[in-house]
């Protein structure tokens, strides 16, 4: 029972992230590509917990906290490009 | 119009202790787990540079007045101190040695010489990756 649900659940969020993708290649605006980047991140953090329910264990754990610090590090960065054209400023005042 | 950053400054001072609590327990992690000096030291990179990204780089220097390229040589001759050790016992060069030892509040821990190679591999991937990053944002302008 619970083999069959991971595995259609595995199939839809991956149908989910190529999805994010397309958005990702078309969006019409630099907004809409940012927030489906974050989007595939957070997606592929369900992604390896499902994984870790089918073979069960506890292995990869650190694996999703490092994706969720990365992907979070990048959207602050691209939200502050978006916002002023810098990343890293020198001087603020 | 002048943008307001408080939001992304009251974030930082929490999240970038979290990041850096994480590097720590990976680091210590390594050698028998998922971790090691690799990952920790990436991890400690992306906090440092999440307060790169939040301040500016001149409040940051002020803050950490750490000189990149010195750490890299500090981290390469902890690694190679502590590769030439082994040959003081006769042994090929970068052997490792391991031995478990009873402390008292800890239990019983396992004392390894590959610690002290992680430990030179940490500092110079945190400092390889920040002075990369600060080297290529500074060039504009």
């Amino acid at each position: 029972m619970l083999q069959t649900v991971t595995t259609i659940v595995l199939i839809m969020m991956s149908i989910s992230i190529f999805i994010c993708f397309i958005r990702v290649v078309k969006g019409p605006t630099m907004s809409d590509r940012v927030v489906a980047l974050d989007t595939i991140g957070i997606n592929l953090i369900g992604f390896i917990g499902i994984l870790m329910i089918i073979q069960k264990t506890v292995a990869y754990s650190e694996v999703i906290l490092v994706i969720a610090i990365i992907a979070f590090i990048g959207s602050i960065a691209f939200a502050k490009f978006i916002e002023g054209g810098v990343v890293l400023d020198r001087d603020r005042r | 119009m002048k943008t307001n950053y408080l939001m992304l400054h009251t974030i930082t001072r929490v999240v970038s202790f979290i990041i850096l609590s994480f590097s720590i327990f990976l680091f210590f992690a390594g050698h028998n787990n998922p971790g090691g000096g690799f990952i920790g030291g990436l991890m400690t990179a992306s906090a440092l540079l999440l307060l790169y990204v939040s301040f500016d780089i001149k409040k940051i220097r002020k803050v950490i007045p750490f000189n990149y390229p010195v750490i890299i040589a500090v981290g390469l001759l902890i690694t190679i101190i502590t590769g030439l050790n082994s040959l003081l016992f006769g042994d090929p060069f970068l052997t490792q040695y391991f031995e478990y030892y009873n402390v008292p509040i800890l239990g019983e821990i396992e004392l390894t010489t590959a610690l002290p190679f992680d430990l030179g591999i940490y500092l110079v991937v945190v400092a390889i990756a920040l002075l990369i990053i600060l080297t290529i944002a500074e060039d504009d302008s």
